[in-house]
């Protein structure tokens, strides 16, 4: 029955993504226990893992919820601290591997504070306003985090948010974070197989969660708010959902992302990065967390392996970035592309083609029919 | 005691009566319908019924519950299902998926089922795709159920968004223009849907339509809205033959 | 008097946003859409009116009206190449080129003037105020910023209401499709308002820039970042609304510079923002319209 064909075909495309991060996986250990891996590689590794996990998270709320967030770099950097801050500190006291699983699900609980603490009013807003708020709360962490002083010595820890001095720390203190200066001295961990293990936790959850009853509601959402809210969604609660969840994840990719440096400051987390995010999910195509995974990978090495150019390497992403853009989206390019294809594909295809836009133009006639005999009735404009 | 009674709704936005002093009464497997010219604030009582509009005044009880000003979720969950006068479904979804999320409170399961894909999970899912495949079988759609609702030509767009508000299991359905925008033959057909629905699930619908073959066709008790106030009540051939309603449509001289 | 002083330093910093925030809205307003790249068109305007007037020692008037040029075409060149084939999609893809080019537009400024800070010197020839015997001193900078603005929005609002163009301009706003069959070049009134968009950001950029000295590539970012959410604070497409958003961004970023912290003063501005948009989502004087059921 339909129904099966329809479950086979979903598992299939996941199980193929599944196997495409096995796949990155083992060919990264053929290649380094060949001895091919070269250093700028490998020190690219986890920052991809990183990304990757940030390409798919933020997919949830741009693909999937179909919010516009430009703070996904928040979680992230809201992560990476309170997990970093844990491992310098109690994490150092602890064996290394407890350490870490504390630290990655501690990044991760503090992302998704902070995520409700950001969405439980903000969820409110949608589009470009939603846009701008994120785009500000992120700003604002940065900042906070930016000013933040924290110190122990043998009297307690001591917080301040303005310098290093107010903290009045007795000689045998000790500074945890340094503002602007962040939190330095990390012990460096960085292991791609743990970079690749969470990716593969980040994909099973947010699939999974895509492909259920809550997955369905975020997406009906995103298609038609009145309609899911007329068939009984608390919007509200999906909402949340889907960007706490996201927020989780970035944390998550924050603390790993963290561990791979020795010092960890709040200025790298700007909206920047949010755009760079942002960037990878639209270029792999929204709600098409392969592509996103793709673009995440290309995105974070390309940039790297035009060093060569070295100055123009970031005017030459910009320019693939509107060109790709436009060959993506522009209507009269995606139209000549199918022209394109239809022509290679042969005639069968193109009469196929013929009749849905066929189709198509009567949909739009007889809605437009439909919403001109109707569309004056009882629409009230509140105008304030 | 009826399924739905309506006492003095009534609501402005600004200084605008849209609707006032607005009665109903609705018993369980009947027909309805709600007329009126354009602008007569037919969707505007729609909007109050399901929660999307806050009534100023008045009064709504679904089965002997106080459901005025509820929200739309609570009301749907209640037992209140609509379609929209401009097809609202969820277009990037499948056909199947459009229905599953219909069924959104009446099949059940929290998000770490969906997450670990246990039994609960498949289980309820599999209670769901056999469910909504039987629902899609009778609009004849089940041969669709893998195509994305906007692929479906606009006929089936209107019968997914009746098969969708079904899903969540109403007591009370409402349809806005169901016809709206189709042939004479797509007409008929759907005429003998909207009655095969109130058979089959036994419940009562109450719609607004400007196809008076349509209405007068099917619903055994008509109410007729002019500047958001009623003018007539009753069966088809009472109000086809009410002179106020002859003069709100034909255009009367007595104003 | 030390307020005063902060209050009229915050009055300026924030007539410099308003110009920005003008631009924003006028095209947000009627071509629909989120010009993230408008930023980095005042980072081109200061570079000209730096080559024209610091370097080569033009008039200032005429270096400015230089840098409008060159800004109105460059305007015009980015929404033809890279909006215009995008119109009717969804507005995420038009923000991403956007986006693209803002990379692009400072890229390539840092191909071609370095990525090292110029230092700018004030386009503005007269003497600042000192009243209340010195202990209020106001620079010429502030008084030609202030004057400056506050013309500019009424000759815009001037425009929109009274002029043909300007009607032409509301038009398309409320309704591009209509705007077309009663006859009204669409594509040439989006043209109209990124060019004027444009050159007012050059204006701005020059008179930034006589007051913070320092010309970079990314110069334009963050005061375009600002500005933005200066429209949005004031309700984004309204004319007087950015204006006030700007004035009053720029006076909470300086005030909260003086007495609260200078490195939590953007936190504190972003913090407003969120707040007003919670209480009044469409922005100060931003217009209410509800969706149709």
């Amino acid at each position: 029955m339909a129904n099966n064909k329809k479950m086979k075909k979903t598992t299939r495309s996941n199980l193929l993504m599944f196997g495409f991060v096995i796949v990155f996986w083992a060919v990264i250990q053929v290649v380094s226990l060949t001895g091919h891996m070269t250093s700028k590689l490998n020190g690219l590794l986890i920052p991809v893992c990183a990304y990757i996990i940030m390409a798919i998270s933020l997919n949830l709320v741009v693909g999937f919820l179909g919010e516009l967030s430009l703070g996904h770099a928040a979680f992230m950097s809201a992560g990476a601290f309170a997990g970093i801050f844990f491992y310098t500190t109690v994490g150092a006291t602890l064996p290394k591997a407890a350490a870490l699983v504390i630290s990655f699900i501690l990044g991760g609980a503090a992302a998704g504070l902070f995520g409700i603490l950001v969405g439980v009013p903000v969820l409110r807003l949608s589009g470009d306003y939603l846009a701008i708020v994120t785009l500000a709360s992120g700003e604002i962490l940065k900042n906070v985090l930016s000013a933040l002083y924290i110190g122990k010595d043998s009297t307690g820890i001591h917080f301040s948010l303005k310098d290093q001095f107010s903290l009045g720390l007795k000689p045998d203190g000790k500074m945890l974070i340094k503002g602007a200066m962040g939190i330095p001295g990390i012990q460096k961990f960085s292991n791609f197989t743990v970079g690749v293990i969470l990716i593969l936790i980040t994909l099973a959850f947010i699939v999974n969660l895509k492909n259920s009853r809550a997955g369905r509601a975020i997406t009906a959402i995103r298609d038609d708010e009145i309609a899911a809210r007329a068939t009984g969604l608390n919007l509200t609660h999906y909402k949340l959902l889907a960007f706490v969840s996201a927020a989780v994840f970035a944390g998550i990719a924050g603390v790993l992302y963290a561990l791979n440096y020795s010092t960890l400051v709040a200025d790298k987390f700007d909206y920047n990065l949010s755009i760079n995010v942002l960037v990878m999910v639209v270029l792999g195509g929204m709600g098409n967390i392969f592509g996103g995974m793709i673009a995440a990978i290309l995105l974070t090495i390309l940039p790297e392996m035009l060093r060569g150019f070295s100055q123009y390497r970031m005017f030459i992403y910009s320019i693939v970035l509107i060109v790709m853009m436009l060959f993506n989206q522009a209507p009269a390019l995606v139209a000549w592309r199918q022209r394109l294809v239809s022509k290679v594909k042969g005639e069968d295809r193109k009469a196929e083609e013929k009749v849905e836009t066929a189709d198509a133009s009567y949909f739009e006639e007889m809605k437009s029919k439909s919403n001109e005999k109707t569309g004056n009735e009882e629409s009230v404009k509140e105008e304030k | 005691m009826a399924l739905l009674e309506v006492t003095n709704l009534g609501i402005s936005f600004g200084g605008l009566q849209a609707v006032a002093g607005f009665d109903m009464t609705i018993e369980k497997g009947h027909l309805y319908g709600l007329i009126g010219p354009n602008g007569a604030g037919k969707t505007t009582a729609f909007n109050m019924l399901t929660g999307m509009y806050a009534p100023s005044e008045g009064n709504i009880r679904l089965d002997g519950v106080d459901i005025t000003g509820k929200s739309p979720e609570f009301i749907c969950k209640s037992g209140v299902a609509r379609t929209f006068q401009n097809i609202r479904l969820f277009k990037a979804m499948t056909v199947l998926d459009n229905v599953k999320v219909g069924m959104h409170n009446r099949v059940e399961y929290n998000v770490w089922h969906g997450i670990f894909r246990d039994r609960v999970f498949r289980e309820k899912e599999h209670d769901m795709n056999k469910k909504a495949m039987n629902l899609l079988k009778v609009f004849g759609l089940d041969e669709r159920a893998e195509y994305a609702a906007s692929q479906l030509p606009y006929g089936e767009q209107r019968k997914l968004e009746i098969c969708r508000a079904l899903a969540s299991d109403p007591k009370l359905l409402l349809l806005d223009e169901p016809a709206a925008g189709m042939n004479p033959n797509e007409t008929q057909e759907l005429m003998e849907t909207v009655r095969k629905v109130r058979d089959d699930f036994g419940i009562a619908i109450l719609l607004i339509e400007h196809d008076m073959k349509f209405v007068m066709g099917i619903c055994e008790d008509i109410t007729v809205l002019e500047y958001g106030r009623i003018i007539a009540h009753g069966d088809a051939e009472t109000v086809s033959n009410d002179p106020r309603v002859i003069a709100a449509y034909l255009g009367g001289d007595d104003d | 008097m030390q307020f005063l002083t902060y209050l009229v330093r915050g009055i300026s910093l924030g007539s410099v946003y308003a110009l920005i925030a003008l631009g924003y809205t006028m095209v947000y307003g009627i071509a629909k859409m989120l010009n993230f790249a408008h930023g980095d068109v005042i980072m081109v305007g200061g570079y000209v009116v730096f080559f024209a007037f610091c370097k080569n020692g033009f008039n200032p008037w005429i270096s400015v009206l230089i840098a409008m040029g060159a800004c109105m075409l460059l305007g015009i060149t980015i929404e033809r190449v890279a909006y215009k084939p995008l119109r009717g999609t969804p507005s995420l893809a038009v923000l991403i080129t956007a986006i693209g080019v803002s990379y692009f537009l400072q890229n390539g400024a840092m191909l071609l003037w370095k990525s090292d800070p110029k230092s700018f010197s004030s386009i503005v020839g007269i003497n600042g105020l000192n009243l209340f015997g010195g202990k209020l001193q106001i620079s010429a900078e502030t008084i030609v910023t202030i004057i400056t603005s506050i013309v500019i929005m009424i000759v815009l609002m001037w425009f929109v209401k009274k002029t043909k163009p300007g009607h032409a301009m509301q038009a398309v706003s409320e309704d591009r499709g209509a705007a077309q069959l009663m006859g009204i070049n669409v594509n040439g009134i989006i043209s109209l308002t990124f060019a004027i968009g444009s050159a007012l950001a050059a204006i701005a950029g020059a008179l930034l820039l006589s007051s913070y000295p320092t010309l970079m590539p990314t110069t334009g970012a963050m005061p375009g970042i600002k500005a933005f959410t200066a429209a949005v604070f004031g309700g984004i497409g309204s004319i007087p609304g950015a204006f006030l958003g700007g004035i009053l961004l720029g006076i909470i970023e300086n005030l909260s510079k003086a007495y609260i912290s200078t490195q939590l003063s953007d936190a504190i501005v972003f913090l407003v923002l969120i707040v007003i948009l919670l209480v009044r989502p469409t922005g100060l004087l931003g217009k209410k319209t509800t969706v149709k059921v």
